[in-house]
């Protein structure tokens, strides 16, 4: 099958590829943008592991085809850290130690923000039912939304 | 010191901004190979014919592969041999790998896989303990029995005789990291990496399949993402293939399951059955008690042995059995061969006891706590003052298994828990509560844990460690154990930071790699830290000794006046920097290079007797839950859980608070909402995460307290800490024995709730406590 030629907004960046029409906007930051963050965790959307902001939605990107993406803007964990500085969330899940095998933590980092960027001031039940759908096998929760509720209160002081 | 610091993983700056690489995530060569598996779509019968010519004439095909081209050993097996990678002649579970295919990507190899065409002559499946056992098909001529005094004549003379049955499902593992290998071809041999808690085994069975020597093989694992048992055998028909590939076509080769591959293809937890019987007297005291274990294992034998071993050494849990027997079946079915998952089989064991004490309370009328301290070992001496209830210690204390239990603290746990978590009062308030509602009921629960640290297959119980000290001051770190998020590595480094005194950022730590330390055990077992950190804190202590015999003799001390501390080293009255005395030792011509090992001392078990020091010692636990269940609909949520673990001098308390609390979690999920369902020919209906529920965010209990224990290890482990991987989750039963007490509050009769949970377990439960059939 013919490629389609896309045209993109990623963390910030004009990008370009081709992309098979079958072809998941998963499989195309990974394989083709080299943006390996998002994770497969079980390609029907129902882990989060590949979560990725598609202009301002948080989406599957195992669900999303790469030929969606076409003019849109993307934001994935990669783009989560601005010059070097990481973002308050990405400080907060190694301070909480929200994290253990890292495998789902860069979807929940992209759902987290994309709560926050909603919501600056979110309730306890609010982010566990915003995160419901990012599975995690290793924390049991707990870390992650103690530290998601720290890094917002953080972002509501600075700002 | 670094040790006892709450230092954080030593991923998360890479994990967080995703730049952690996993298998998948490796940039690969350009004319890389993927691979997949085509499967057996019946659960028993033999392959009367099989036409590939379609899988071979899809697009991007190179070639595929059937039992027959394999030249060397077509094995995967962790035990005996008895596992074929690619099925011969007859497939034994729907899932089976049978024929391999080779493609130029991983979606056209996928896309093939499902094209092949084969016939099977269908034999009758054996897929329920119950068809299992009716067929005589098991593993080992039958069952393993172990006994300690009399239990029948005790059951038979006790004034109340208690008996049940219940059968607790399995669990799949879940990692949210597939089963996933890459492999490269070299001189004389292949690299491979693995997702994989036992990166020698992997080296093992591509050797064998290769027709090399293990010398030929090296196998490295950086990281995992999640094991918890499920990569300690069930990647290598992953590994072996992609080495197959490599070797014979001198092109890089890598295979990665999908999720729903992953679930149908690899093994999951053991389902049992137990059935107890327990003579007990009016007190609820135990005289005599025996289980049945209906283990179902599968098609191969894997490492069901040593898991239903495990299952009957936790049969006992934190309770003196003086007259007990067990015995335990190990049956052979047409599923996916179980294999070892966070406890290996020591949840199962020991909720067989927490139900029968449960059924014994509900029966007499007793508070189920009291009952279960009524039962508890003897508390060690020393560790806190004798409970007027418990049994005499002025006699030896012996498990089922005639191990003598010599650090038994949860008298004192649970105490403090009791304190802590306000239990007395809540529970009153429970039964408050269901006094005055009708709809929703609640139920808490307090449940201890011991567990054993020690594989009890003994010669595993060793590590071994390389450390090397740079001239300019650097450490650059390896051991036999791999990081599946645990923290290990973490750990690890504040061991070797601690030996030399020196700030963690000095050392670098390096993947696992059989190249650097060879014939390592599978990190499991929850030893990973005990035994890996021994080995590199003998390592450092090698290089240290030298280091400061050296510099004794220059400043013409005594090595024993030479200090390692704060990035210092104090000589005599002199003081200078770490680098400073390493380049200087350089110089000095000194070694600063060391291999270390540690061999576990004081075990010695006999699996076949049942008998011995099967463990080093014992972890320790105990949590409260509290759970509400809607009667109308079976719905139930966790509202507190309260922990409190004993994880010994915690090397790393918020590395060990993590594990309890994931630990915690995942036994609840196991005893809840995770429940497998196979159909009656054998396929296995909840293959993904839109099926098969593993707990959410949402799910969590709404209050969650989760504290150390803050005793130190009588044994002299690494710094006097304990083993914390493992132990924890058993405390998800407190969730389960919660959610009984509150089905119990619906009516007189027990409920005999079954596990898991489910809505529509609870529901049959609540209908069995008002009296329906």
């Amino acid at each position: 099958m013919s490629k389609i030629h896309v045209t993109t907004k990623v963390n910030g960046d004009d990008v370009e590829f081709l992309a098979d029409p079958r072809e998941s906007l998963l499989d195309c930051l990974r394989d083709k943008l080299d943006l390996t963050g998002a994770k497969e965790g079980c390609g029907t959307g129902d882990c989060g592991a590949c979560s990725v902001s598609l202009d301002g939605t948080l989406v599957c990107s195992c669900l999303v085809l790469g030929v969606e993406a076409q003019g849109k803007t993307i934001e994935t964990v990669e783009g989560m850290a601005q010059d070097g500085d990481l973002h308050p969330l990405q400080r907060k899940f190694i301070e909480h130690a929200a994290l253990q095998c890292g495998f789902c933590t860069p979807g929940i980092l992209v759902a987290a923000k994309n709560l926050l960027e909603r919501n600056p001031d979110p309730t306890e039940t609010e982010i566990r039912y915003w995160l419901a759908g990012n599975l995690c096998r290793c924390t049991g929760y707990d870390k992650i939304v103690r530290a998601v509720q720290d890094a917002a209160a953080e972002m509501r002081g600075a700002a | 010191m670094s040790v006892a610091k709450p230092l954080p993983h030593d991923s998360g700056p890479l994990h967080v901004s995703g730049r952690a690489r996993y298998i998948d995530d490796v940039p690969l060569p350009a004319n890389t190979l993927h691979l997949a598996f085509g499967l057996a779509t019946v659960a028993h019968g033999e392959i009367a014919s099989m036409d590939l010519s379609a899988v071979r004439a899809a697009p991007g095909v190179v070639a595929v592969w059937t039992a027959e081209d394999l030249p060397f050993a077509n094995d995967v097996s962790p035990s005996v041999h008895d596992e074929p990678m690619l099925a011969t002649g007859t497939v034994h579970y729907v899932g089976q790998p049978v024929f391999l295919v080779i493609a130029e990507s991983h979606l056209q190899a996928r896309k093939a896989a499902r094209l092949g065409r084969i016939d099977y002559r269908e034999r009758p499946a054996i897929l329920t303990v119950d068809q299992a056992l009716a067929a005589d098909s098991r593993f080992e001529d039958g069952p393993v029995i172990w006994e300690k005094g009399a239990a029948e004549a005790a059951i038979a003379a006790a004034p109340h005789v208690i008996e049940g049955r219940f059968d607790m499902g399995g669990q799949e593992h879940f990692y949210l990291e597939g089963q996933a290998a890459f492999a490269l071809p070299a001189e004389g041999g292949v690299v491979v990496q693995s997702s994989t808690q036992h990166p020698t085994e992997i080296q093992h069975k591509v050797a064998e399949a290769l027709g090399l020597s293990m010398n030929a093989v090296r196998v490295e694992c950086r990281r995992m993402g999640g094991g918890f048992g499920g990569k300690e055998s069930q990647g290598n028909a992953l590994a072996v293939s992609c080495g197959l590939v490599a070797h014979l076509t001198g092109r890089p080769a890598k295979m990665r399951y999908d999720r729903d591959d992953d679930m149908v293809i690899t093994g999951k937890r053991h389902d049992f059955r137990i059935e107890y019987r327990a003579g007990v007297d009016e007190t609820g005291r135990i005289l005599g008690i025996s289980f049945r274990h209906l283990v179902r294992c599968g098609w191969s034998q894997d490492l069901s042995l040593p898991v239903a071993d495990r299952a009957m050494l936790h049969a006992d849990n934190a309770y003196l059995l003086e007259n007990v027997r067990i015995e335990s079946h190990r049956l052979k079915t047409n599923t996916q061969s179980a294999t070892a998952y966070r406890g290996f089989g020591g949840p199962q064991g020991m909720l067989g006891i927490e139900r029968a004490m449960d059924h014994i309370a509900h029966e007499l009328g007793l508070d189920p706590l009291a009952l279960r301290r009524a039962n508890y070992y003897a508390e060690a001496p020393g560790a806190s003052p004798p409970d007027p209830q418990s049994i005499s210690t002025t006699k030896k204390q012996t498990t089922p298994y005639h191990m003598e239990v010599e650090d038994f603290i949860l008298h004192a746990i649970t105490d403090r828990l009791e304190a802590a978590s306000d239990f007395a009062a809540r529970k009153a308030a429970v039964a408050t509560w269901n006094a005055g509602n009708a709809i929703l009921k609640k139920g808490i629960a307090l449940t201890p844990v011991k567990f054993g640290i020690s594989f009890t297959l003994t010669h595993l119980n060793q590590a071994g460690a390389l450390v090397h000290v740079y001239q300019d001051g650097s450490i650059h770190l390896n051991h036999g154990g791999t990081e599946m998020g645990q923290g290990l590595f973490r750990k690890v480094a504040q061991v070797a930071a601690s030996s030399f005194g020196v700030d963690i950022a000095t050392v670098a730590i390096t993947a696992t790699d059989t190249g650097k330390v060879p014939n390592t055990s599978a990190t499991a077992a929850s030893s990973g830290s005990d035994l890996n950190g021994m080995a590199v804190k003998a390592a450092c202590d090698t290089i240290r000794g030298r280091m400061a015999e050296f510099l004794a003799r220059e400043h013409q001390t005594i090595p024993a006046k030479v200090h390692f501390e704060n990035g210092r080293v104090f000589v005599g009255g002199d003081e200078i920097g770490f680098a400073e005395a390493v380049a200087r030792c350089y110089e000095g011509r000194v070694s600063l290079s060391s291999t270390g090992f540690y061999a576990t001392p004081k075990v010695s078990w006999d699996r076949k007797a049942g008998r011995g020091r099967a463990f080093y010692y014992f972890a320790y636990g105990a949590a409260v839950s509290e759970v509400v269940i809607d009667t109308l609909t079976g719905e139930n949520r966790i509202l507190r859980t309260d922990i409190l673990h004993d994880c010994g001098a915690s090397l790393n308390p918020a590395i060990d608070i993590g594990q309890i609390e994931g630990g915690f979690v995942q036994g609840a999920g196991w005893l809840t909402t995770e429940e497998l369902v196979w159909d009656d020919r054998g396929r296995l209906r909840t293959h993904a995460p839109s099926t098969y529920k593993i707990p959410a965010c949402s799910d969590r209990p709404r209050i969650f307290n989760v504290t150390l224990w803050d005793g130190e290890n009588r044994e002299e482990t690494i710094y006097r800490s304990k083993a914390v991987g493992e132990p924890p989750f058993m405390h998800g039963i407190s969730v389960f024995s919660a959610l009984g007490a509150a089905c119990a509050a619906c009516g007189p009769h027990f409920p005999d709730l079954q596990a898991p949970a489910t809505a529509e377990a609870v529901l049959a439960a609540v209908k069995r406590a008002r009296g329906a059939a």
